[in-house]
């Protein structure tokens, strides 16, 4: 015997497929058609990329720009697993290359960065030089060496003969900063445009040498893109001089 | 009421928890003391009471000792629980249960496992020492239930529904063992039962609780003799009127049932309907709700002859001599 | 004479029902698939070499310690507190329970802020400890040991609790009549018969620890010998060669997989 299907139940039944019917249609920009681009940036670009996207959003209406932010490497390997993405923008050379079967296009180079140490604004452990970090006692955090942050500490930390070990080797160098500003480490190795974001929270002292070890950071659209115009578009943005002035404040060098 | 001999080594306890139960109890040591009543009347509550497990007012004094001034604790108390659902320790041999409250007391392992031995081999248990409850018949498990408790010396022995769970052949078996326990038990027993069977073959003394108050106490044969709350009466299968200052009891054999109005004397008859007819032995008993409820035995012939199923009006009679009229109040 | 048909294995209350069967087995692929896809895709040449470098020595013995040492925490620790939420009835309690569960729906990283508040050489009672002792937490092997007990502890405690609290105080209330103080009754009785609920609280806060890395990293830090752990490892290795990622992924996996299923009939399943 067949069920009836009676008012309530037919009322119910609409109302819960409505919404996946409104779902299909995309969401919620202004404007006559929905799309969206992904960027994937290096954690160091996380202030300027996101004023960038900000303003990318306003000169094409319609478009919402996905910005993630992670260690270079994580992305980089994201970006050759196919994930769904349009740039990536890394904090090394190195990192870009190994991301090569995924690239769009060759990476241009759009910014550079040097390491600095930072210690918390008070200064518990009393750091006036770099050297200073080899006094026992003193706790002072890096990335890991798989990182780019990392790679460039190393180096630099070679460089300088230090002789005492980190006490810890951070995923990412938002996490060697955040050690630092909570006042849980004396030191860290973080790049200057940290330093900058991070203001008054921190006090910065230049490592000897740190112009040996300067970062370049490249830019590309990738393969598997399906908005490959405005990738390109989000590119152009960053390589231009708004973009390179909004790099420079944030403590970023010239390319 | 009929004075009790209580010996120092007795029970003598007034329990008050308010709003369940209000009841003042004497008993002799060694003597047993059924406790019978209708469901909700506080049977269950009394035991627990005086084993300390529910807040009461009053005093308890077993076998010279108070225990309810200052309170002692349950563990301090030396009471011996029987429950209807043994509450055997899962994960012990039945070895381990019986000599659970001797170790706890600080005897020593060796010491008290050759006792607990012993108490099993009291109640034909021995070879069944090392079983775990969960491989016990429901009979077997309630001996080794009874030893555990008896094992501790306890001055006072609580059993609630002890054979409750036990089907008809096991309990009856078991009553007649616990019968030979209990009379080598000096100390005070209760016995919250059920079955009027167990009243009568293994108490001393009967106690009838009914809506948390002593209704009535007296010897098994007294009792159901002279009930004076209809729950009696039921378990005694009695008719029994309550009428000013009197009680009117009468057999249900020596009720007349006709589907007419009776000659005769009017003093003694009752219109109602037939509630339900169930075989009793030889006969057929009729439960009929005339105002009151009462019973009445009739042969399978008249059932049939009457036809007396439920729904059906009837009247019943019985002769003034059948009645049995004794005081209202407990002499 | 009709012979008795064998009814072994046959379903005598007709056969599973497809709308349950189709979900069910969609939900095992989900869970058994990607074990299956990490074992076929480990470079077994390697497992061997690889389990021989330090790195990985090291990592191996700092997550061993730190996953015994936590049932080891919970057992001494977590046990007495699973006790008292189901025996004893104070005031909060209601309270305590619930703080007891939240580590279990916190996001690890958030863990590691919360202990970081707590314990770190600036923390609430952290900044007393270096003041007085001149001791910190952090970046030490303690202060992982720390972080694995915070967020496997939970588990253990409400498994436990879960398991006193279905038993019920009859048992414990037998014992007193039988004259049984309350020491000798946990001992001897509620233990006992809790013992299941142990073990299972046990192997879960073991395997949570096992897998624990947010709160760790966050509180604890990264670094070989010290405070890195298998799963930091497997991280940080990710980032630069996925197949050393993956053996070391699977080498986790298979000690885990020994591990319970040295246990699985014993303890894990229902009598």
């Amino acid at each position: 015997m067949k069920p009836k299907l009676t008012l309530p139940l037919a009322l119910s039944l609409v109302g819960l497929v409505l919404p996946l019917a409104a779902c299909g249609g995309g969401d919620g920009a202004s404007g006559s058609s929905d799309r969206t681009i992904t960027v994937l940036g290096a954690a160091s670009l996380t202030g300027t990329f996101t004023d960038l996207a900000a303003q990318f959003e306003k000169d094409h209406p319609g478009v919402d720009v996905k910005l993630a932010f992670d260690s270079s490497a994580t992305l980089a390997q994201q970006a050759v697993d196919g994930a769904p993405a349009d740039v990536l923008a890394t904090a090394d050379t190195e990192t870009m290359d190994s991301a090569k079967s995924a690239l769009a296009n060759a990476p241009q180079d759009f910014a550079t960065n040097t390491m600095v140490l930072v210690t918390p604004k008070d200064d518990p452990a009393g750091i006036s030089r770099f050297s200073d970090i080899n006094r026992s006692g003193v706790t002072y955090v890096a990335c890991v060496d798989t990182a780019p942050c990392g790679k460039v500490a190393a180096a630099l930390m070679s460089d300088n003969k230090v002789t005492s070990k980190p006490a810890s080797l951070e995923v990412d160098v938002k996490s060697v900063l955040a050690k630092v500003t909570s006042n849980e480490a004396d030191a860290g190795f973080v790049y200057a445009t940290d330093a900058v974001a991070a203001g008054d929270q921190v006090r910065t002292l230049s490592i000897p040498h740190a112009t040996d070890e300067i970062t370049t950071y490249p830019i590309a659209p990738l393969t598997q893109s399906k908005e490959s115009g405005l990738a390109q578009q989000f590119v152009d943005l960053v390589l231009s001089d708004q973009g390179q002035q909004a790099l420079q404040d944030a403590g970023f060098g010239k390319p | 009421m009929a004075d009790h001999a209580v010996s120092g080594a007795g029970l003598d306890a007034d329990v008050r928890v308010p709003g369940r139960l209000d009841a003042r109890l004497l008993a002799g040591a060694g003597e047993v003391v059924a406790v019978i009543g209708p469901n909700g009347a506080g049977k269950t509550t009394l035991l627990r009471a005086l084993a300390g497990l529910v807040p009461m007012d009053g005093s308890v004094t077993v076998a010279g000792r108070s225990w309810s001034e200052p309170p002692v604790l349950v563990r301090d108390r030396r009471v011996g629980l029987v429950f209807q659902d043994q509450s055997l320790f899962p994960h012990l041999s039945a070895l381990d249960n019986v000599a659970f409250g001797l170790r706890a007391r600080g005897v020593a392992r060796a010491a008290a496992d050759a006792t607990a031995r012993s108490w099993l081999a009291r109640f034909g248990m021995g070879d069944l020492a090392s079983r775990r409850p969960r491989e016990l018949s429901g009979g077997q498990a309630q001996r080794v239930a009874i030893a555990r408790a008896l094992a501790a010396e306890p001055a006072l022995l609580l059993l609630d529904e002890p054979f409750g769970g036990l089907d008809v052949g096991v309990a009856t078996t078991l009553r007649v063992e616990l019968a030979r326990h209990l009379a080598s038990y000096d100390g005070v027993a209760l016995l919250v039962t059920h079955d009027a069977l167990d009243a009568l073959t293994l108490a001393d003394r009967v106690l009838v609780l009914d809506e948390g108050r002593v209704a009535q106490t007296g010897t098994p044969q007294e009792v159901a003799a002279r009930p004076r709350t209809e729950h009696v009466a039921r378990l005694v299968g009695l008719n029994v009127l309550r009428e000013d200052d009197v009680f009117r009891s009468f057999s249900p054999s020596a009720v007349t049932v006709s589907l007419g109005q009776p000659e005769g004397s009017a003093r003694h008859r009752w219109r109602g309907t037939v509630v339900s007819a169930a075989p009793h032995g030889d006969a057929v008993r009729i439960l009929v709700d005339a105002g009151r409820e009462l019973i009445a035995d009739v042969t399978p012939a008249a059932t049939a002859e009457l036809g007396l199923v439920p729904g059906r009006e009837v009247w019943l009679s019985v002769k003034e001599t059948a009645v049995r009229t004794y005081a209202r109040v407990p002499g | 004479m009709t012979t008795r048909a064998d009814t072994r294995g046959r379903d005598t209350l007709g056969r599973p029902p497809l709308v349950l069967v189709v979900p069910g087995a969609v939900a095992a692929a989900l869970l058994v698939v990607p074990l299956v896809s990490l074992v076929l895709d480990t470079p077994w040449g390697s497992f061997l070499s690889l389990l021989r470098t330090q790195a990985v020595l090291d990592a191996l013995r700092i997550t061993a310690l730190a996953s015994a040492v936590t049932v080891l925490a919970c057992l001494l620790l977590g046990t007495p507190l699973a006790w008292l939420l189901a025996r004893v009835d104070f005031r909060g309690r209601a309270l305590l329970r619930a703080a007891v569960a939240v580590p279990l729906v916190l996001p690890p990283v958030v863990a590691g802020v919360a202990l970081v508040s707590a314990l770190g050489r600036n923390g609430l009672v952290g900044s007393v400890l270096r003041d007085t002792t001149g001791v910190t937490l952090p970046y030490t092997t303690t202060a992982v040991v720390i972080a694995h007990t915070f967020v496997s502890m939970p588990f253990y405690v409400l498994s436990v609790e879960g398991a006193l609290r279905a038993s019920g105080e009859r048992y414990d209330v037998v014992a007193a009549t039988l004259g049984a103080d309350r020491w000798t009754t946990f001992r001897r009785v509620t233990l006992p018969l809790a013992m299941p609920g142990v073990l299972a609280g046990s192997v879960l806060a073991w395997a949570r620890s096992l897998g624990e890395f947010g709160a760790t990293i966050t509180f604890a830090g990264n670094y070989p010998g010290t405070t890195q752990t298998m799963p930091t490892l497997i991280y940080q290795e990710l980032q630069s060669d996925p197949e050393v990622a993956r053996t070391l992924s699977m080498i986790l996996m298979v000690v885990s997989v020994a591990v319970l299923a040295a246990l699985r009939n014993r303890w894990l399943t229902t009598p």
